[in-house]
């Protein structure tokens, strides 16, 4: 038994932070004062605040450390964990509380309005010991089903939960199941599989499952199994998550050490076992058959649907396919029923919604809260606010195939059905915050530019519709754009979302429509006066230095590149428009904010 | 469609070949095997010119054409040679956002390289990657396996990152 522990996150963000150098400086600091009997450290998963990281927890306090560096490990070890006083000037600063010394995480603003269900254990356990999953009631809802239930006992409740899936579409998962159980009564073999290829830009929460919480999936995955009759599972999961990859290994092979995968489960009938395939960077295979393609080896196309994967999916067997999040759900629904998890959320969508916040927002970082939480909320009160002062101008959700979210629906409970009303989606939950220095004519063509990219080239509307559209864009952003393009970019874009074969080309359009009708004005200044008011399209802006402001101080002068600045000091100083390329060095130099872009 | 050659001459060794083969034969059996040799085989050789394809073809008895079909789809595959240093600049909305965009500029502008080319030396390849997820630190970008965050989005240090690479 150990009197303290530390908790140290070791998801991908404070790995990049730095968290790696930490074990080994808190090694050699705990063995020099004789502590290490008496302190334990363990790594965990995502803490969800990783604009802060390296994070750190020391328990029995509660004492939330934030941008740790090897170079504080010596104090907190001698200060804290030896003498028992809390360094604080490392505390997280909202933690910090004049009069009581430290306050509980779960009274900060971050934290206060999050409620944790699919990231439950994400920071709580190391998700390297498969004990503390099952001493975290881990493993308990796959014995309950499968000594206790019929599969289409576990399908009513997973049903009557409410549960839809989190990648993006929303498809009800009971429903889902239900179908690949009968749809095919003599199918000889199912299949069950994950999707891990979690390849939304901005999106990170299925990572921080497999890295924090990797049983839960497994579990999931085995009771999914159970339900329909299948015996083998498939992850497809991304290889640039080299440290979620290593540790869902580390879990297959503790649950086939404990017979949680494998034969004869529980010492029932029931056998299960997983595989991880790993992808290879391909957008497309998010979309279920294309998924299901790159599994088999192939280029990872998608197939028109109907046969849908729960009749025709793997290897042409039935197959139920769901993303990381909805499977971190599955066990809590078991354990605790359908009615505790439909008590969360709205009428449609139930149960809580994991985010990765990021962007121009303080708070940058992973979010769970209950469905129905209005986007100001998750923005100012979690996220706390935009940087610098500046003015909030639209957020992202469902990444390249949503929408933009503008300040006059900031208010909207966000569920599924409400995000498709605006002119959104879900998607897997990116959440981008943007500010008055982002031009959303730039932005959609930055989202299709990625579409663009990732379109498999099967289908022409998507192939060749999609570069239609940006090149477009483009013609705009160059300062080349006829009131007409607009005319022409909505009917593109319904041509593109009517008649592409799978989802990436029906929502490809959904960033330029909802940038174009939402920031309309920001369109035309672009078109008619050739300007863009963010200052973010190069062709467009100039720079110029205001006389008074300016302290003639050369600054500017000296920085320039290309000497375009002409002046010397306290002569005034002029920029050559011609000669200038723009590349805002002079603004960055400038201390007086005498330069601005036009 | 033209293959795509490479003016690199192809430089693989025989401990490779075996290495490569050897792994091969342990896992062809295995449903869906291709894209775990594909994988593999970039692992061994670094890239996967036309002599690796063929090989693969040759072991695994599928036509070279659906290999290169297989290669050529997805981004993780490369044609040609990497950098020994290979910069990753991310490119998702997150970093998008907060300056990437300049900062990859930056760089393809100090090394002289477009697109997948390698710099003159060999020391350097620039990739503007897809999200890696550690938004909490954007702008972010990796060489090799060092992370550096948390940049300006003007990009001013990118030329101090990039002297720590030169030889």
């Amino acid at each position: 038994m150990f009197r303290s522990h530390v908790l140290v996150c070791g998801g991908t963000g404070c790995h990049a932070s730095g968290c790696a150098a930490l074990f080994p400086a808190l090694e050699t600091e705990l063995k020099k004062h004789g502590l290490e009997k008496e302190v334990g450290v363990v790594q965990t998963g995502c803490f969800g605040l990783c604009a802060l990281g390296p994070i750190m927890i020391v328990y029995p306090e509660g004492s939330f450390y934030s941008l740790v560096k090897e170079s504080d490990i010596p104090e907190i070890v001698a200060e804290h964990l030896l003498k028992g006083r809390v360094v604080d000037r490392l505390l997280y600063h909202e933690t910090v509380c004049p009069e009581h010394g430290v306050k509980s995480l779960n009274d900060t603003g971050f934290y206060k309005k999050q409620l944790r269900v699919a990231l439950r254990n994400c920071g709580v356990i190391n998700p390297e010991c498969i004990d503390e999953y099952i001493g975290s009631d881990g493993y308990e809802a796959l014995g309950k089903c499968i000594t206790e239930m019929t599969p289409d006992d576990v399908i009513k409740i997973i049903s009557d939960s409410g549960l839809r899936g989190r990648g993006g579409g929303g498809f009800p998962t009971g429903r889902k199941w239900q179908l690949a159980k009968n749809l095919v009564p003599d199918a000889d073999q199912k299949y069950v599989c994950c999707n891990a290829d979690e390849g939304d830009p901005g999106a990170f929460m299925d990572r921080s499952v497999l890295e924090g919480d990797p049983h839960v999936l497994i579990e999931a995955m085995a009771i999914a199994g159970y339900a329909i009759g299948a015996d083998m599972g498939y992850v497809y999961i991304r290889a640039e998550y080299p440290i979620a990859v290593s540790r869902l290994n580390i879990a297959i092979k503790q649950a086939r050490e404990y017979g949680l995968l494998g034969n004869n489960i529980f010492g029932t009938d029931f056998c299960f076992d997983l595989e991880i395939r790993l992808g290879a960077g391909a957008f497309v295979c998010g979309e279920e058959t294309a998924l299901m393609t790159s599994i088999e080896g192939h280029r990872g196309e998608p197939n028109p649907r109907p046969p849908f994967p729960a009749e025709k999916g793997l290897w042409g067997k039935p197959t139920i396919l769901s993303n990381v999040e909805t499977y971190a759900n599955i066990p809590q629904i078991i354990l605790k029923g359908a009615d505790w998890f439909a008590s969360m959320g709205t009428e449609k969508s139930k149960g809580t919604k994991v985010f990765a916040l990021g962007g121009k927002i303080n708070n940058t970082g992973l979010v769970e809260v209950p469905m129905g939480t209005t986007l100001r909320e998750v923005i100012y009160e979690i996220g706390g606010g935009i940087p610098d002062g500046k003015e909030f101008k639209g957020a992202q959700t469902g990444g390249p195939s949503g929408g933009c979210i503008p300040m006059s629906q900031i208010d909207v409970p966000i569920d599924y059905d409400n995000l498709i009303a605006i002119g959104s989606m879900m998607g897997s939950g990116g959440l981008i915050v943007m500010d008055e220095d982002n031009c959303m004519v730039d932005m959609a063509k930055f989202f299709l530019e990625f579409t663009v990219d990732e379109s498999c080239g099967k289908c022409t509307p998507c192939r060749i519709g999609t570069k239609r559209l940006y090149e477009l864009l483009e013609k705009i952003t160059s300062g080349n754009g006829e009131m007409e393009d607009l005319d022409k970019i909505e009917e593109l874009c319904k041509y593109i979302k009517d008649n592409s074969l799978c989802g990436l080309g029906n929502s490809a359009p959904n960033p330029v429509l909802s940038m174009y009708h939402n920031f309309r004005d920001e369109y035309i200044a672009h078109i008619k006066n050739k300007k863009c008011p963010a200052g973010v399209c190069e062709d467009l802006v100039t720079y110029r230095i205001i006389d008074e402001k300016c302290k003639m101080c050369t600054a500017c002068i000296k920085v320039c590149p290309v000497d375009a600045i002409t002046g010397a000091v306290k002569q005034p100083h002029f920029i050559d428009p011609v000669k200038c390329i723009k590349c805002d060095a002079c603004v960055s130099k400038c201390k007086f904010d005498a330069i601005v872009k036009e | 469609m033209a293959m795509v050659k490479c003016s690199t001459p192809f430089a693989g060794t025989a401990e490779q070949e075996t290495k490569l083969i050897r792994l091969i034969h342990e896992i062809k059996d295995e449903k869906g095997s291709l894209m775990r040799v594909l994988q593999e085989a970039q692992e061994i050789y670094g890239y996967l010119p036309i002599e690796v394809q063929t090989l693969i073809a040759r072991e695994l008895s599928i036509p070279l054409e659906k290999i290169y079909g297989v290669v050529t789809f997805y981004s993780q595959f490369s044609l040609k040679p990497k950098g020994k240093y290979q910069i990753g600049v991310c490119m998702g909305t997150a970093c998008y956002v907060r300056g990437a965009g300049v900062i990859l500029d930056k760089f393809r502008k100090l090394l002289n390289i477009k697109g997948d080319e390698v710099t003159p030396d060999g020391l350097f390849s620039i990739n503007d990657c897809r999200c890696i997820g550690a938004c909490g630190l954007a702008p972010v970008i990796t060489i090799n396996e060092d992370v550096y965050g948390r940049l300006s989005s003007t990009g001013e240090e990118v030329e101090e990152i990039l002297s720590k690479y030169k030889e």
